[in-house]
């Protein structure tokens, strides 16, 4: 099964290869890893969606957050976090199909930010479902090319809840 | 503040976390750290491979608890390094291991002997460090010791670049630490929990203590007796805990597990309430995992909140450092014992003497032998000359296996044994750390014929400082575990693990320069273990074993633990007779 995790990590050399490294030692296939900074520039959260067997899941976690430059390992799989991803898609689309794409690029509120005489480029954010519909349905068009960033995950805010200095964490933290 | 270079800066950090000895070998990169040593009361003790300078600092550190230190140049010197270090990440040992790394102008660029040592180290240590920055050395370093030592002991390498070690910054002793934010170490668990394992423990009818390298790392050796006292239960121990409870001790039974005694895992098998403590249900000790301790409800105690559920799911789980969890334990239950503690007891102690008349009854078993050295006879004389109070390291085999059966250990951190990663080769180099660590002690090697071979350099070392460590060659001429494996379950198709071309030790010591023989008839092993511990220096002595010798009992892998072999098979026994 496909687990979502997000990490709160050290922004320091290694930190990226020793989380890689827990996942891939074991043999688990890494489907998307996207990782930035956050408002504390000293820090980066991660987010990860691998290949993980049900058992492994609890373990995978607590072997994570063991690692010293992880300060938070949290399992997403099963929650009602916000998840997102970008994509770009280069389309290759004939004159005539033109305006019916762009309609249905408007159903899914993506955008064109590139267009040459043979192609548009179409960015999309949205659910890792929306946007394999958008990609499903654009593919009628004609042949494509594309990028994903990877889901993006931020737990939701608790309700009657302030936001608390260690910003950072409790967009990890479970609401 | 003064300004010193980078590798003046290192020493003074090793120096000032503690270090005593670092066990290492130079080259290119390092040379600025080896001038600095040339001159510096810091002792450096020059191995004759790095793969030794990590065992040599594990045997310092295991026989202290405090941190061992090793150093190695780039390249090939922070490669030669990795098994030491990936066994001291199988065992929780606390090792800093310091490598050169080519100038980070040249990184990258395949220079000369450059390695991507950060990268390689990664999976083969708790947590490492490539500094680039001469500011932040002296930080790095305090964090390697801070790491290594406390939670999960473990190994922490810090790699330095050549321009780092070259170039200059003020340094000072005193300086501001800063905080590891990732780095949380656990908290003893709240009174609750306590109380749930209190009821826990005194529920159970058939308690049964399973304690490992966990309680020794915690120095709670003294509260681990008190807690198998106040429970009246028998406690046995993992290859890694032996002599954390003293193996005379009448609750101890004995080694559990692959080449654990026959009461150790019917006990476990038996028991109603499984208490695992520093422990992580290895394969080697559970076997088959649903057969292990079938009938028993699990609490499990661990610093590392990763081993609780790893193996074997925890009715109990408690997370924290083994002395503070065993205090607060004893505690409660010295207070509930009269009350809560009533209950059960005559089910309990009728439960214990059961445990004690199976160990009675089932002792390690070998047979005599007037016309050859049997190897657990061997084992039984190094016990008596121990007495329980000498450090012994073993290598990897066989012989690991009767010396874990059949010596005493009055006190925690006499015996070292590579027990994770069972890596051939550890067993000389360690003594020699454990003597320079404890040079009061008597200090006992115990290796294969084939685990010598692999550690035979370091015979350089131990003769150019006199190191009176006394090398005891069990030498069954074969690579005894192997072949023991081929005995039962290949057929006896022998298949390379004839190392009978041992040298003549006398020889091989003398060309050295230290003190050797060996012996083959029984009738002269006294004598000649009483001149090798006698002889103030060094002493190789290669004792001549019965060569078809097996290990039992014995769980095959992935069998039951109740199912052990316990003998040889009859015609086995005539094959051994025939030969
Ligand atoms: C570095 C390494 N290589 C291979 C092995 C596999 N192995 C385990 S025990 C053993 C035989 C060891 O022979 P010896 O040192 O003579 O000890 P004995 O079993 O005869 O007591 C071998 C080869 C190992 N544990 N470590
Ligand atoms: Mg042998």
């Amino acid at each position: 099964m496909q687990q979502l995790i997000s990490l709160l990590v050290e922004n320091k050399p290694g930190a990226l290869m020793r989380v890689a490294g827990v996942l891939t030692s074991r043999g688990y296939n890494i489907e998307s890893l996207t990782v930035a900074k956050t408002v504390d520039p000293t820090l980066s959260i991660m987010t990860i969606v691998a290949e993980v067997g049900e058992d492994g899941r609890d373990l995978l976690i607590k072997q994570i957050s063991r690692l010293v430059n992880v300060i938070k390992a949290v399992d997403l799989t099963d929650s009602r976090a916000v998840r997102r991803e970008l994509v770009l898609i280069k389309i290759y689309v004939e004159e005539e199909r033109r305006p019916a794409l762009l309609t249905e690029v408007e159903i899914f509120r993506a955008r064109v930010v590139d267009a040459s005489p043979k192609a548009y480029t179409i960015e999309a954010t949205g659910s890792p479902d929306k946007l394999n519909a958008l990609i499903a349905l654009l593919r009628s068009y004609g042949p494509i090319e594309m990028v994903r960033s990877g889901a993006m995950a931020m737990a939701r805010a608790k309700q009657n809840k302030l936001p608390v200095p260690s910003y950072t964490e409790a967009a990890l933290s479970e609401g | 503040m003064a300004m010193l270079s980078g590798a003046q800066i290192l020493i003074e950090s090793l120096v000032r976390e503690g270090a005593e000895a670092v066990f290492g070998y130079p080259g290119g990169v390092t040379l600025p750290i080896y001038d600095v040593l040339y001159s510096h009361p810091l002792r450096h003790v020059l191995v004759r491979h790095e793969q030794n300078a990590a065992f040599a600092a594990q045997g310092y550190a295991r026989a202290t608890g405090k941190a061992g230190v090793c150093m190695a140049t780039s390249g090939p010197g922070a490669t030669n390094l990795t098994t030491g270090l990936v066994d001291a990440l199988m065992d929780s040992i606390p090792v800093v291991a310091i490598t050169g790394q080519v100038p980070q102008a040249l990184i990258g660029r395949d220079a000369f002997q450059e390695a991507d040592t950060f990268g390689i180290s990664r999976s083969a240590t708790k947590h490492n460090y490539l500094v680039k920055d001469i500011g932040e050395l002296s930080q790095t370093v305090h964090e390697a010791f801070h790491i290594a030592v406390s939670g999960r002991p473990g190994p922490v390498l810090v790699d330095v670049t050549k321009d780092v070690l070259l170039s200059n910054a003020d340094y000072s002793d005193e300086q501001e630490m800063e905080p590891l934010r990732g780095y949380r170490l656990t908290d003893d668990p709240d009174p609750e929990a306590i109380e749930r394992a209190v009821e826990f423990l005194w529920r159970a009818e058939r308690p049964y203590i399973y304690a490992g390298g966990g309680v020794i790392s915690s120095s709670a050796s003294a509260e681990l007796v008190r807690f198998s006292e106040l429970l009246e239960a028998p406690l046995a121990h993992t290859v890694m805990g032996l002599g954390a409870m003293p193996t005379e001790h009448p609750n101890f039974i004995s080694m559990l597990g692959m080449h654990g005694s026959y009461a150790a895992n019917m006990g476990v098998t038996e028991c109603d309430a499984l208490i695992g403590l520093g422990v992580r249900f290895d394969d080697r000790v559970t076997g088959r995992l649903d057969k292990f301790a079938p009938g028993a409800k699990v609490l499990h105690v661990d610093i590392d909140p990763a081993e609780i559920n790893k193996n074997r799911r925890a009715d109990l789980g408690l997370v924290g450092d083994a002395k503070p969890v065993l205090r607060l334990l004893n505690e409660r239950l010295a207070e509930t014992r009269t009350t809560l503690g009533r209950e059960r007891r005559e089910a309990r102690l009728a439960w214990m003497e059961h445990v004690r008349a199976m160990k009675r009854d089932h002792p390690y078993l070998y047979e005599e032998s007037a016309e050859e050295i049997k190897p657990q006879a061997l084992m039984r004389k190094l016990d008596q000359i121990s007495g329980g109070e000498a450090i012994v390291t073993v290598d990897v085999g066989q012989h690991q296996m009767w010396a874990a059966q059949h010596l005493r250990f009055n006190h925690p951190r006499l015996w070292q044994s590579s027990s994770g990663l069972g890596a051939m080769g550890f067993g000389l180099p360690a003594a020699m750390g454990a003597k320079f660590a404890c040079p009061d002690k008597t200090v006992i090697a115990i290796v294969g014929d084939g685990g010598f071979m692999m550690s035979l350099p370091e015979l350089g070392t131990i003769a150019a400082n006199r190191l009176p460590v006394k090398i005891v060659v069990m030498n069954n001429n074969t690579l005894g575990m192997v072949r023991q494996w081929q005995q039962l379950f290949y057929d006896k198709r022998y298949s390379e693990v004839d190392v009978a071309s041992f040298p003549d030790a006398s020889l091989l010591a003398a060309a050295f320069g230290i003190a050797g023989g060996s012996v083959t008839d029984p009738a002269d092993l006294d004598d000649a273990l009483a001149h090798a511990f006698d002889e103030p220096g060094p002493y190789l002595l290669n004792v001549q074993v019965t060569p078809e010798e097996c290990v039992y009992p014995m769980v095959p892998s992935g069998g039951a633990v109740n199912e052990m072999i316990l003998q040889p098979e009859p015609e086995a026994a005539e094959a051994v007779a025939g030969d």
